[in-house]
């Protein structure tokens, strides 16, 4: 087995028995991104080679590439959130967790492409380049953090963040055959992750199995002075007793959920695995949640609205790109008509109408208080059962060049976006594969700061689903 | 037939909070550094970065709104101001919109006719913004410079009913505010460095009228002087459009110091639209019974009751109380003096002359200077035991209040205890007599005029130290025996 094939357990594991060196991890990673980056455009900027980086004598990552998504800030690179606006743009600080990655030894190995400051499920709405799909370079890594998905997927690093605000994480993943954890909001500190939706944004591992994520979460994990959301709660050992058998679990299966508009391949693959669940011991239950699409009509008020204000700050004056000199207007007007892609431009503008006077009432309040009412009845739910189980997404990965109008692409959040409404944590594990070969991904959601049960039952499922996700483009 | 009008007036006053932190990061505050010194990411509002309120803000703003008898919105949450301007990093400014820390409070200020109650609609908490530096005036420059030193230090909006009935009731207004504010110590009320700022709504209306007249915005008022000079140009600005037929415009003016007149800034646009909402950075704050209480017992005492307090406990003159307790700090020295010493009368006639005569000159505040309690209640007892005269004590105290040394220890230095020895005095005052004989006759004579020239004498050869009184009579005697 070559050494970028190993996830991050096994490459732990490998060099404490001393079989490699923390540099010879770093050299494999570096050399892989080399041979197959052009073919899938994941970073956005990266470790050329390996002359300037320094090993830490320190921590369970040492010498462990791991890729960062292009909206957290570093200072080795910079971060751009893959706009032409804020194009060569290093923030002055380092953002939390990035900070814990280095903390832990992790040498960071770039920083990856990403639909433009999140908002997309493709990289096609990035401003640099559109990131493909290891599994098949016809399609798609799917977004927003694509290029996090499509990376690790590649076997260029062996795990990656990625930012989650209506399901960035959990989407690549299901589309690359990896396994994508957004922890519950407030649980990692989003002090130095560019805002798309503030109540919504959470930053997450990309891995190649359900342990790897469970060991990136005991690192991102924990109180940040520095961020008022995150949450001040004991974090667990979440490696620590992973091992379960699924007959502990009881799952929810949202009623109706499965007949909605969903490819054939991914209702298959998502039935399948509840069947395994029962052959297994585990108990399903058909449970009552609101209509999937209440939770993406108010999303889609909620998070344009708070990035309307969010973005506001990119104007030219103190960063980025400045265009325009006529006058303070002209400056505003054509940084920001240049800088941004026509997507930011669009949720920039459904924010700002759902704000305004004479519309705020209708809209973006009537939607905060929707968003309370799909909380209460997760609450209920989750006194019932231990997790939900839905498809991660309702197709396998896109194809590149596809035309989708905007609306349609907005349904592909439809199972992914509660999580972030209620603020639950939820994870998404491969399923399996679609007729083409492409991967599907089942999600497991489960109520506020239960990522320890959470994990224990990603694993056992992924034990009992036994699906093969090996390195791409060998 | 000319119309009486009533004027109404309400005021808007920002007061920057004189935390050693700005409201959502731990820059500086400091005033007057370099261009851009107490910066941070956090408050240059550098992508990824969140806000971490100052807890130390929502206790002074806390403590302005109990000194001021607001109501407390104990669910607490701040709210997002969207706009733009160069000045604003975010793009907005985190404020309070629907839930304001405090509402429904009162200020008390004296008018002519006694205690009048101006009205507090709201006061709310936010971060201030950066300041622009233009190359030339606004509208020629080529570039503007932004100083962020400024943005994010905590601000308090204090909003006053429509209560003001005279610009001089407004100049009242502020005097109390700020008095009150320097008594909590949350502020310096600056209004040359911008710690405190003043915005006017002023209109008239027919007396008698019930709806309000047109309301008029005046803005770049630089002191309480130019506040009231400024409303009462507009008094008469609008009572003059009124009786010439015209109709006041809703819109914005701004006060020229030099012109003595307000100037049009802007008509009435469309009402601007912020977007307000909850600010989804923040947690709300939750604002305890205990913490109120805990703010409710440790308020000073405000200026008003301890005014009433000095004139009944210490029987002192109403204008003497209100000398004193204008700064608390004067007033604490008062306090601290009338405990070692037991006629406040006296007390307050020194501080009210001598101590604030050098203050005035020297320019500095009561803290500033070497005086104490002690070192002022010994002094005023040198003079009670005859051992220095006043005049003499008047130098002493000059002393005290340059170099800070005991009383005791300059007289003794500067060999200034005053004769009080009957025998030495009359040794000095033969001599002299002998060397005057032409005055002892005319003394003799009847005449007793020339006896001040004689204590004056024994003054000048005593270098002052001679008890005056005691002179006086001593000199009498020994005429007379002659």
């Amino acid at each position: 087995m070559e050494i970028y094939e190993m996830n991050l357990r096994q490459l732990i594991e490998a060099r404490e028995k001393g079989e490699i060196t923390p540099e010879e991890i770093t050299d494999a990673f570096i050399n892989r991104i080399g041979a197959v980056e052009d073919d899938v455009k994941g970073f956005v900027s990266k470790l050329e080679d390996s002359s300037g980086v320094e090993i830490k004598d320190i921590g369970e990552l040492k010498g462990i590439p791991i890729a960062v998504k292009d909206n957290m800030a570093t200072l080795d690179f910079p971060t751009s959130c893959s706009s032409k606006l804020l194009e060569g743009y290093v923030t002055p600080y380092e953002g939390t967790a990035v900070k814990k990655l280095k903390e832990a030894g992790a040498v960071i190995a770039g920083k990856t492409n990403m639909d433009e400051f999140a908002m997309g499920s493709s990289t096609e709405n990035s401003g640099f380049m559109t990131s493909r799909n290891p599994w098949n370079l016809d399609h798609l890594p799917g977004g927003s953090s694509g290029g996090s998905a499509a990376v690790v997927a590649a076997g260029e690093v062996p795990a990656a963040l990625g930012s989650d605000t209506g399901g960035s994480i959990r989407q690549p993943a299901a589309f690359t055959g990896l396994v994508g954890l957004k922890p519950t909001y407030g649980s990692v500190s989003r002090y130095g992750l560019v805002a798309f939706a503030s109540s919504l944004d959470q930053i997450g591992p990309l891995t190649r199995n359900v342990k790897d994520a469970a060991l990136m979460l005991n690192i991102l994990a924990g109180r940040d002075q520095m961020d008022s959301t995150s949450a001040d709660v004991e974090h667990p050992d979440y490696l620590e007793e992973i091992e379960q058998d699924i007959s502990g679990f009881k799952f929810g299966v949202p009623e109706g959920y499965l007949e909605l508009d969903i490819h054939p391949d991914v209702k298959a693959r998502v039935e399948e695995a509840i069947e395994k669940i029962k052959e297994n011991g585990g108990e399903v239950v058909e449970v009552e949640l609101p209509p999937a699409d209440q939770a993406l009509a108010i999303y889609y008020i909620i998070a344009p609205a708070e990035a309307s204000s969010n973005l506001a700050r990119f104007d030219g004056v103190r960063y980025g790109q400045r265009l325009g000199d006529a006058d303070i207007e002209e400056m505003y007007r054509q940084t920001r008509n240049e800088g941004f892609g026509s997507e930011v431009k669009r949720r920039i503008m459904l924010g700002t109408y759902a704000l305004s006077a004479g519309y705020q009432d209708e809209l973006y309040k009537k939607a905060l208080k929707v968003r309370t009412l799909i909380r209460d009845q997760y609450k209920a739910v989750f006194e019932e059962v231990d997790f939900i189980i839905t498809p991660t997404c309702p197709t396998p990965a896109f194809k590149k060049g596809e035309e989708r109008d905007p609306l349609e692409t907005y349904l592909t959040d439809i199972f992914t976006v509660p999580a972030n409404i209620t603020g639950s944590p939820a994870i998404s594990l491969p399923a399996g594969f679609s007729e083409d070969g492409l991967p599907v991904g089942v999600q497991l959601i489960g109520s506020a700061f239960s990522e320890k049960r959470l994990l224990q039952a990603a694993n056992s499922l992924e034990n009992i689903l036994d699906i093969d996700n090996p390195v791409q483009l060998k | 037939m000319s119309t009486n009008y009533e004027v109404i007036i309400g005021l808007e006053v920002h007061l920057q909070l004189n935390t050693k932190s700005k409201l959502f990061c731990g820059c500086s505050t400091k005033f007057g550094e370099e261009p851009n010194a107490n910066t941070c990411p956090v408050c240059l509002g550098m992508p990824g970065t969140l806000p971490v309120i100052n807890e130390r803000a929502v206790e002074y703003a806390l403590m302005a709104c109990r000194a001021t008898d607001c109501k407390i919105n104990q669910y607490n949450k701040f709210d997002r101001k969207n706009y733009y301007y160069p000045d604003l990093p975010k793009g907005y400014q985190i404020s309070q919109f629907d839930l304001p820390i405090g509402f429904d409070g009162a200020v008390t200020i004296e008018t002519e006719d006694g205690y009048k109650d101006i009205g507090l609609t709201r006061i709310h908490l936010e971060e201030d913004a950066g300041k622009l530096i233009h190359a030339g005036s606004v509208a020629d420059s080529d570039h503007s410079l932004v100083d962020f030193n400024r943005g994010g230090v905590p601000l308090i909006e204090i909003v006053s009913e429509p209560d003001l009935r005279t610009p001089a009731e407004a100049k009242a207004y502020l005097d109390a505010l700020k008095q009150i504010m320097l008594y909590l110590g949350i502020s310096d009320c600056n209004m040359e460095e911008g710690s405190l700022r003043c915005d006017a709504n002023v209109s008239i209306r027919p007396e008698g009228q019930e709806e309000f007249g047109v309301k008029v915005e005046v803005k770049n008022m630089n002191s309480f002087k130019a506040v009231e000079n400024a409303l009462s140009y507009e008094v008469e600005r609008q009572k003059k459009m009124l009786e010439n037929g015209d109709v006041i415009s809703q819109e914005t003016r701004s006060w020229d110091d030099t012109s003595n007149k307000t100037v049009l800034m802007r008509g009435k646009e469309e009402a601007d639209d912020y977007r307000y909402f909850p600010e989804p950075d923040l947690m709300p704050l939750e604002i305890s019974d205990q913490w109120i209480k805990e703010t409710d017992d440790n308020l000073p005492e405000l200026p008003l009751a301890k005014k009433e307090r000095f004139i009944e406990d210490y029987e002192l003159p109403e204008y003497d109380a209100e000398v004193l307790t204008d700064d608390f700090k004067l007033a604490n020295l008062f306090e601290e003096t009338v405990g070692n010493y037991s006629n406040p009368k006296e007390v307050s006639n020194w501080l009210m002359g001598e101590f604030l005569k050098l203050l005035n000159e020297e320019g500095i505040s009561p803290d500033e200077s070497n005086i104490t309690g002690n070192n002022l209640a010994s002094l005023l007892k040198l003079i009670d035991d005859g051992t220095i005269s006043s005049k003499i004590a008047k130098d002493v105290f000059e002393e005290m209040f340059n170099t800070g040394k005991e009383p005791e220890a300059i007289v003794e230095e500067k060999g200034l205890t005053q004769i009080s020895d009957e025998d030495k005095l009359v040794e000095i005052i033969n001599n002299i007599l002998d060397e005057n004989q032409d005055v002892v006759e005319e003394i003799q004579s009847g005449n007793e005029r020339p006896v001040g020239f004689l204590v004056g004498q024994v003054m000048k050869e005593t270098r002052g130290k001679a008890n005056p009184q005691l002179a006086n009579k001593l000199i009498r005697e020994e005429v007379a025996k002659r």
